[in-house]
């Protein structure tokens, strides 16, 4: 039984399948948030997972992982953001309730009146700073910071990661090259996140919790924080070891595991396998293909989403801001399309010119 | 008993700092909040709506309170430690084996892991409760550059214990720089920017080179992270913060339903 339960975690590791369930995991809760965010059910969640972490820890290799210093944040960060993804939702269906029944929402109702600074608020902080500052205390004396061997650099660790917080993009590494993971699309998220004022112009939904005011908003930013960001981050810390290979949490953590990785460009995918020719000589039409697909996706996607699934959308936001809007989106899109396509078609690159440190 | 007390908050000394009596009356609580320069962060009065948990999840405030935490413990690990490769290595272990109560460089490092969470999760929040609708959208701004520079101070302090997972651990996040289009040496479009055959952009002048100051990480990384770490960051933290904090104000106290 405890085997089958290991090895059933293992095999939900496994990339695809761990993308699959997540984001699954995330419709559901979106689609069927009146159900599934009642508390009762949240509270199963919650013991389900604490059933599970008991029943994992003695595992040696499960154990290895999740108590190293550095990893004990991201154990937080994972019931914190499945605690305040829950919190917010649960107020959003109960204002979603109010509003249609012509009620204030929550906060509305708080919001009538106005209290003194001193005492409410200076005690709510100063509360929250004792307790905060215990607990950082307790974790301090009982877990102490790692130090390893001196730095050398002629011996390279395997794995070796980043700090935790980026290693969401060190996956992207997996399946786009530096120039993208590592440049474009940080860039792009910054440049994204300084956006969303400017792009969303729904003037509902502020000050308060709501899904149905901004079904769109609400979802698109869930998905980029929670899956590309957060999931991501969880799935680099305790998912990749040795040579960036995939491990299953109760896996060990074997540097001689190999993953054939021979990954092929869509102009191979193309000339050779389905045309059955010789891939062209000149760089620019040998990767037609590829420069025509982007091509297609990135200027023929926006205005034939604009007249079709975003049609209010579009007439809502004007030109600019909903082709803005559109491009963010098709990236974002981008990324777990180029993943999911590397894992089912081995697909390395739509555009391969190496020859100028070109690839996509 | 009575009578001490009395003393005591009559007398020149407690009067000259505290210009009011015990907040319990609307007047004294008014002179607390504005008296006090701490204190006047805050509006005299809120809506009851801004201060309740289950709304802010008071992430602003405890990341601002880690933030300082970590300038108290940073100040402290400062007196140890200095940045040079030679002694790196050896002044943060010794931390642990010969300074009492070793413990200021967990709080330091945990609570700079704490900070990022909760500023991602504060970020989560403002736009859940889509507070960067007008008229915080500039605000909205200030708080994406304060993330970024969050990040970069956790990034550039995870060097300083000049150990294998500090050194490694900024190498493959510093490989990416060599890749920025017409920037990095290896990036698309730097071959583009010669000139007679001479290539302006490689490995010795890319902007890894200026990052790191060399090819590798090695004692001049060391001092320039140091440098934007425990003063650079920092200074340009606090003063977006200060921006930060003073722009809630101005645009009408925490959101709330109108
Ligand atoms: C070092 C980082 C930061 C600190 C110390 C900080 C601090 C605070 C504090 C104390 C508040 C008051 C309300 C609350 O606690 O929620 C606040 C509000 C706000 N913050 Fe931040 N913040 C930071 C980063 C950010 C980031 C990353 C964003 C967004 C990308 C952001 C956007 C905002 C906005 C729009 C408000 C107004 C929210 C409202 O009125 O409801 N801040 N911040």
């Amino acid at each position: 039984m405890g085997q089958l339960i290991k090895d059933l975690a293992d095999w939900f590791s496994e990339p695809t399948r761990y993308t699959l369930l997540t984001t699954g995991l995330l419709a559901a809760v979106l689609i069927f948030r009146k159900k599934l965010t009642h508390p009762y059910v949240f509270m199963g969640v919650m013991v389900g997972m604490a059933g599970f972490f008991l029943f994992a820890w003695p595992d040696k290799n499960f154990n290895k992982i999740i108590t190293k210093p550095d990893n004990v944040p991201i154990v937080i960060l994972i019931v914190s953001v499945l605690y305040f993804t829950w919190l917010a939702l649960r107020r959003g269906v109960l204002n979603d309730e109010r509003t249609k029944r012509g009620e204030p929402t929550l906060e509305g109702e708080l919001a009538k009146k106005k209290v003194f600074t001193w005492p409410d608020l200076v005690y709510t902080e100063l509360i929250c700073i004792v307790l905060f500052t215990a607990a950082l205390m307790v974790w301090s004396i009982s877990i102490q910071a790692p130090i390893e061997e001196p730095a050398s650099l002629a011996r390279t660790p395997n794995p070796s990661k980043a700090p935790w917080y980026f290693l969401g993009l060190q996956e992207l590494l997996v399946y786009f090259d530096p120039w993208i993971a590592g440049v474009l699309l940080p860039s792009f998220i910054v440049v994204g996140l300084c956006a969303i004022p400017y792009l969303d112009t729904n003037p509902k939904g502020n000050g308060y919790y709501t899904f149905e005011e901004r079904p769109f908003a609400i979802s698109f930013f869930m998905a980029g924080f929670l899956l590309l960001w957060v999931s991501l981050v969880i799935m680099g810390t305790f998912l990749r070891g040795p040579n960036w290979s995939f491990f299953g949490p109760f896996e060990y953590w074997d540097p001689h595991k190999l993953e054939p990785m021979v990954n092929v460009d869509l102009s191979v995918l193309f000339w050779v396998d389905i045309l059955g020719t010789e891939r062209p000589l000149s760089p620019l039409v040998r990767e037609l293909p590829g420069i025509v697909l982007l091509l297609g996706y990135f200027v023929i996607l926006p205005p034939l989403l604009g007249m079709t699934l975003f049609k209010k959308m579009a007439k809502e936001m004007g030109p600019i801001r909903f082709n803005i809007l559109m491009h963010l989106f098709l990236w974002t899109a981008l990324v777990p399309i180029k993943m999911v396509l590397r894992w089912t078609m081995s697909l390395k690159y739509f555009i391969g010119i190496p020859e100028w440190f070109f690839n996509v | 008993m009575d009578k001490l007390l009395k003393y005591i908050t009559g007398s020149q000394l407690w009067r000259s700092v505290f210009r009011h009596g015990y907040p319990d009356t609307p007047r004294n609580r008014t002179l607390a909040v504005l008296s006090n320069v701490v204190l006047h962060l805050h509006p005299v009065k809120v809506r009851r709506s801004g201060i309740r948990l289950s709304y802010t999840w008071c992430m602003g405030g405890l990341t601002f309170f880690l933030f300082l935490i970590e300038t108290i413990t940073g100040l402290l690990l400062m007196f140890y430690y200095r940045p040079t490769a030679e002694l790196a290595y050896q002044d943060i272990f010794a931390l642990r084996e010969h300074v009492p109560i070793g413990v200021m460089r967990e709080v330091h490092r945990w609570a700079a892991h704490l900070m990022v969470i909760t500023v991602w999760l504060h970020m989560y929040r403002v736009f859940l409760t889509g507070s960067y609708k007008p008229p915080r959208e500039f605000n909205w701004n200030v708080g994406v550059i304060l993330l970024v520079i969050t990040l970069l101070l956790s990034f550039t302090g995870y060097l300083l214990p000049w150990d294998q997972l500090a050194v490694w651990a900024i190498t493959v996040g510093t490989n990416m720089a060599r890749a920025t289009p017409f920037l990095g040496h290896e990036g698309p479009g730097a071959a583009l920017i010669s000139l007679g055959g001479l290539d302006f952009v490689h490995a010795g002048s890319d902007v890894r080179f200026g990052l790191l100051a060399g090819r590798f990480v090695g004692e001049a990384a060391l001092l320039r992270f140091y440098v934007l770490h425990c003063l650079g960051f920092p200074l340009v933290a606090a003063c977006l913060m200060a921006l930060h904090f003073w722009r809630v104000r101005k645009d009408g106290g925490i959101s709330g339903p109108l």
